[in-house]
C-alpha cells in the first residue's frame, strides 16, 4: 500500500471512529427519549413525572382482565414480574391482546395511581411456532422455549 | 501476484464484460429461490400459534429488512474503497447500490406497516427500530440527491462517498435497537447467536427468500453497474469497440 493510500485509509477509518463515538454519546445522552415505553418498575422508581403522558409496557397479568358489561371499558394490570400497575381503557383492543401477552399502553396516571390509557397496542415476541406445538407445550406444562428474551 | 484480481477490478472494460457474464449466475438462482421460498412460506409452512396466517408477510418483510442493511453496508464499503484507492469502479458500485437499497428499505417499511396494523394495532409508531429504519431510507435518498446535485462525476463520487461511509453507523444501531431500548418491535428471531426461535418448516422458506433477495440484489447491481460504467466511460474508445461488437452479434 502506498503512503498516500495508507494516509487516506487512516483518514477514512478516523472519520468512521469519530462519527461512531459521537453517535454512541448522542444515543446515550438521549437514552430516555429513544425508549419507546416505561415498564412498571421504572414507573414505581419515579422515572415518570407526575401528570406526564407516557407509554407503559409490560405483560398483561394472568387473570386480571375485567370487562365492564355493556361497554367497551376494560380493566387489567400490566406487570414486569417485579411491579405491577392497574390500567383502564375504553375502546377496541387489538386481536393479539390477551392475558400473558405483551402490551404497550399510551396515556397518563390519574391521582389514584391508575394508568388511564387512550391507546393500547399488542406486542408479540420473537417466537414463531405452529398451533399444535404451542398446544402440546402448554399441555406438558412447560413454558414456551424463550431464548434471549 | 495475489492482488492482480483486485487491480483488474479497477479496469472498467473488464468489469463491464465480467458483470455481463456473472448476471445470469445471480438472476436464475434468485428467481428459483424466491419462487420456492415464497411457495414454502405462503403455502406449505404452518400458521403461527399467535398470529395465525398473518405472520406470513414476514417472508417478504424480513428479507427486505435484511437487504436494506446489507445494501447500505455494501454501498459504504464500495465508497470507502473508492475513497482510499481512488477507484472509479468502486464509486460506480456505490452509486449503483443507492436506488436498490432505497427500494428494499421502502419495501421493509411498507410491509412492516401492513403487518403492524392487524397485529400491533397501528400502522406506524415512533419506535426506535421503525424510526432508525426510516432514517436509513432518508440516507439512501439523501445520497442519491447529493450525487444528482453535483455535476462533476469525480467530485460527486468523493463527496457522496464520505456521506455513505459516515452513515454506516446507523446499520448497527438498527440491528441492536430492539435490544438497547424498550421497543414495540420484536427482537431477532433468526439473526442472533442462539438458535432461531422458529421451527425448520417456517425457517427454511425464510432462509430461501433471504438468499434469493441477496442474489436478486447481486443481479440487479450487476445490471445497474454496467449501465453506470457505460454512462461514465461514454467518451472512451473501448466503449465504441464493445458496442460495435455487441451490435455485430445481435
Amino acid at each position: 500500500m502506498t503512503p498516500t493510500r495508507r494516509r487516506r485509509l487512516i483518514l477514512v477509518l478516523g472519520i468512521l471512529a469519530g462519527v461512531g463515538i459521537a453517535g454512541a454519546l448522542a444515543l446515550t445522552a438521549f437514552q430516555k427519549n429513544v425508549m419507546f415505553f416505561f415498564d412498571p418498575s421504572a414507573v414505581a422508581a419515579g422515572e415518570v413525572k407526575q401528570g406526564q403522558r407516557f407509554r407503559l409496557g409490560g405483560m398483561v397479568s394472568k387473570g386480571s382482565v375485567q370487562r365492564v358489561p355493556g361497554t367497551l371499558e376494560v380493566h387489567f394490570t400490566v406487570t414486569d414480574f417485579k411491579h405491577e400497575l392497574p390500567v383502564t381503557y375504553t375502546g377496541i383492543l387489538p386481536d393479539l391482546f390477551r392475558e400473558g401477552q405483551g402490551v404497550v399502553a399510551h396515556g397518563r396516571l390519574n391521582e389514584n395511581g391508575v394508568f388511564v390509557a387512550d391507546e393500547v397496542l399488542a406486542k408479540h415476541d420473537e417466537n414463531y411456532m405452529p398451533p399444535e406445538v404451542a398446544h402440546s407445550l402448554k399441555k406438558n406444562e412447560q413454558p414456551a422455549a424463550r431464548e434471549g428474551s | 501476484m495475489a492482488w492482480t484480481w483486485f487491480h483488474r477490478l479497477a479496469s472498467p472494460p473488464y468489469v463491464y464484460s465480467l458483470a455481463a457474464r456473472l448476471t445470469p449466475w445471480f438472476a436464475w438462482p434468485a428467481a428459483l429461490l424466491i419462487v420456492t421460498g415464497l411457495y414454502g412460506g405462503l403455502v406449505v409452512a404452518p400458521p403461527d400459534y399467535q398470529q395465525g396466517e398473518g405472520y406470513r408477510i414476514l417472508y417478504v418483510h424480513v428479507p427486505s429488512a435484511w437487504m436494506s442493511l446489507m445494501v447500505y453496508t455494501t454501498m459504504a464499503a464500495a465508497a470507502g474503497i473508492g475513497l482510499v484507492w481512488r477507484m472509479k469502479v468502486a464509486h460506480a458500485v456505490a452509486a449503483s447500490c443507492a436506488a436498490l437499497g432505497a427500494t428494499f428499505t421502502f419495501c421493509a417499511l411498507v410491509t412492516g406497516s401492513l403487518w403492524g396494523a392487524p397485529m400491533w394495532g397501528t400502522y406506524w409508531e415512533w419506535d426506535p427500530r421503525l424510526t432508525f429504519e426510516l432514517v436509513l431510507l432518508f440516507q439512501f435518498l439523501g445520497y442519491m440527491g447529493l450525487r444528482a446535485a453535483i455535476e462533476d462525476v469525480q467530485r460527486a463520487d468523493r463527496v457522496s462517498a464520505v456521506l455513505a461511509v459516515v452513515g454506516v453507523v446507523n446499520v448497527p444501531i438498527i440491528h441492536y435497537s430492539v435490544e438497547w431500548w424498550n421497543s414495540l418491535h420484536q427482537t431477532a428471531s433468526v439473526m442472533k447467536l442462539s438458535k432461531p426461535s422458529m421451527p425448520p418448516e417456517m425457517l427454511i422458506p425464510l432462509l430461501m427468500t433471504g438468499l434469493g433477495f441477496t442474489l436478486l440484489f447481486g443481479a440487479l447491481l450487476l445490471v445497474r453497474l454496467r449501465a453506470e460504467v457505460l454512462s461514465r466511460e461514454r467518451a472512451a474508445s473501448w466503449i465504441r469497440e464493445v458496442v460495435a461488437g455487441e451490435a455485430a452479434r445481435a
